[in-house]
This record gives structure tokens, C-alpha cells and sequence, in this order.
């Protein structure tokens, strides 16, 4: 019992968008991209590095989360 | 007494051997439950023949014997969990807790083997005692065996396609994948599973996390697995039908053969913390139909 249940399980490590203005504040950091493949291109990286999943909320965001 | 020590050793080495796919058995590890099945063998032979002589003693080792035996259990559980962590595919602690579960309880089928055998051939003689050998190596056979996947559940193959950007096998979502070249990999290597439980009873035992993840691990322990470290979105997943009860697997394996996915997932050990059997009871049954 304890701290353990208020710590997260999943949480966002980057927001990835070709659109900026569907996205505001919160903690996780955005990368703005002009293009789709850019968009692509930049979630892979950070995907590979960070040792996430990529999901996408099908507006033109992508969100990266550690699961 | 011999004789029960050595049948006995020889039923726990029997036993290990089926041990191998549950756990990749180290050269070592090998040595050291061998040792202990001989120890057993040992404890539970001295046992008729010390009581007959009216040496009261030997009860206090059986009793020693069971402490020891319930270290191995622990043993075997930390060993497995900290190997865990660095796994691909976890086991998941239900699983390590049932291996874990096994070992200790294969020993004391040893202890019991060797305690039959020896007395038979205390009471009567060698021949007993062997007669007695086959007997409990077909009990302990039996005994150990438990039930598969295949024996609660119909395994068949599913479709892997996107809706979107959400990952289906049939009509059981999994996950939401963003990038087009993971994407492509699922459509191209990735093979899909539908269990469908064949009662109630199937479907508690296949809702349980523990299961799923150990049909995960089973799979992708035999298939290999088209993963690595800082790829966290080709680990196999199992998720649930909430409509149905139905159980999807969807996984990215070294070796695409469907045939050997569905015979491995079938051969999946039902686990005994996940076994459930709401059918067993009134309410249950009631809430069946």
C-alpha cells in the first residue's frame, strides 16, 4: 500500500502533430512537423529511443506513450 | 529401500524433463533438482522402514524435508522473476508462481513415491517393491499433467487487418498503431489466433490476466518473436472479446507457420491460479443459461 497506486502506469512522453493547434499545455513535450512523413519519421526516432508505442488519435496527432 | 531411492530419484528425473518447456532448463538448475529429488527419494524411503523399528525420529525429517522443500518453491520463484524483467515476452507472476508450485510439489510426489515403494519391498519383497515403482510412476504420470488450452478452448486462426489506425484480429480491437512501417509489418509477418472458450468455465480461465500472458510468453517462447528492446509495439498481445468471451492473440513471429501457432497455443499449460469453475456452483450454472 502507499505512494504505489498514485504513480502511473502509461504516461505520454512526446506529442508529435502536424497540426499545433489541436494540441495545448500539459507535460509531455510536442514536436511540430510540416509534413505526414516527417510526422513519421520523427515518431519513429523518438519511438526507437524512448521505448515506446506510437498511437495515433487520427486528427493529425500522435502521441507517444510508455506502456 | 534402495529401490525406493532409486525409482524415486529416477520418477523426479522423468518429471524434469518435461520441465523444459515451461522453463529452459539450465545445465545447473538440472543438477540441483536432481539432488533434491534424491534427497526426497532418500527422506521418504528411510521413512517405513526407521517407523517400523520404532525410530520416531525420521517423522521430524519428513517434517525438515518439507521446510526445505518450500525454500525450493521460493528459490525457483525469485530466479524466474528476476529473469523476467530482462525477458521479451514476461512470463507474467502467475505463471512463475505456478512453475514455482510445481517444483516444490514434484518433491514431495517423490518423497511419497519413495515411501510406497520402500515399504512395499520392506513388507514384502523386491518384487512388491518394483510392482509398487510402476504403479506410482503411472500415478505420478497422471497426476502431474494438468489441463492444456486446447482441452478448454477451440483454437482457430484469425484475420490481422487495420481499421484506421486500430489493430483487429476478427472482430477483437487490440491496440491503436500510428506508424505506417509497423503497421505494414503486422499486415505482412504478423499471424492472428481466435480461442473461443467451449463453456463458462472456459471463459473465467481465459479472462484472467495471468493466462493471457502466459499464452503470450508460450508463443512467442516457441515462434520466436520479431522484437526487440526499443521495439515495444511487436510484443505479442492477448486481449478479450468483452461480447463474446473470446480471447484474441495477435503476434509478430520469427517463423510465420499458423499451424505451429495454433498446436503451441493449444498446448499452453492452464494455469491453476487462473483455473476457474463458476459452472461447478448452483449460482453459476444459474447464471449460465
Amino acid at each position: 500500500m502507499g505512494g504505489k497506486e498514485l504513480e502511473f502506469e502509461k504516461y505520454i512522453l512526446a506529442i508529435i502533430t502536424t497540426k499545433p493547434e489541436k494540441v495545448s499545455g500539459g507535460g509531455a513535450p510536442v514536436f511540430i512537423s510540416k509534413t505526414d512523413e516527417e510526422q513519421d519519421r520523427i515518431a519513429t526516432t523518438l519511438a526507437r529511443v524512448m521505448g515506446g508505442v506510437v498511437h495515433d488519435l487520427e486528427n493529425g496527432v500522435y502521441f507517444l506513450v510508455r506502456h | 529401500m534402495t529401490t525406493g531411492i532409486i525409482i524415486g530419484s529416477l520418477i523426479r528425473y522423468d518429471m524434469l524433463k518435461r520441465d523444459y518447456r515451461l522453463y529452459p532448463s539450465y545445465p545447473h538448475g538440472v543438477v540441483i533438482h536432481l539432488a533434491l529429488g534424491f534427497i526426497a527419494a532418500v527422506i521418504g524411503a528411510v521413512a517405513i522402514p526407521a517407523l517400523l523399528e520404532k525410530e520416531f525420529t525420521a517423522v521430524t525429517f519428513l517434517a525438515l524435508a518439507a521446510t526445505q522443500f518450500r525454500e525450493v518453491r521460493g528459490m525457483e520463484r525469485d530466479m524466474l522473476e528476476g529473469l523476467d524483467r530482462t525477458n521479451l515476452v514476461p512470463r507474467g507472476p502467475d505463471y512463475i508462481e505456478g512453475i514455482a508450485r510445481v517444483f516444490e510439489a514434484r518433491n514431495y510426489l517423490v518423497m511419497l513415491a519413495a515411501l510406497l515403494i520402500s515399504g512395499a519391498t520392506f513388507i514384502g519383497n523386491i518384487y512388491y517393491g518394483l510392482l509398487m515403482g510402476v504403479a506410482t510412476f503411472i500415478i505420478s504420470k497422471t497426476l502431474m499433467k494438468g489441463k492444456n488450452i486446447g482441452d478448454i478452448a477451440l483454437v482457430r486462426a484469425g484475420r490481422v487487418h487495420f481499421e484506421g489506425a486500430k489493430l483487429f484480429v476478427d472482430n477483437i480491437q487490440f491496440m491503436n498503431l500510428a506508424l505506417q512501417q509497423s503497421r505494414e509489418t503486422y499486415l505482412k509477418r504478423g499471424l492472428g489466433i481466435i480461442v473461443e472458450p467451449l463453456n463458462d468455465n472456459g471463459r473465467a480461465t481465459l479472462a484472467n490476466n495471468g493466462q493471457r500472458k502466459a499464452i503470450a510468453h508460450d508463443a512467442a517462447a516457441l515462434l520466436g518473436v520479431y522484437k526487440d528492446v526499443d521495439s515495444a509495439e511487436f510484443t505479442p498481445l492477448v486481449r478479450r472479446s468483452l461480447d463474446t468471451g473470446r480471447v484474441g492473440l495477435v503476434i509478430v513471429p520469427m517463423e510465420k507457420d499458423i499451424s505451429v501457432l495454433i498446436e503451441a497455443v493449444k498446448r499452453v499449460p492452464v494455469l491453476e491460479s487462473a483455473l476457474s469453475t463458476p459452472l461447478k456452483t448452483t449460482l453459476g450454472k444459474k447464471a449460465a443459461d
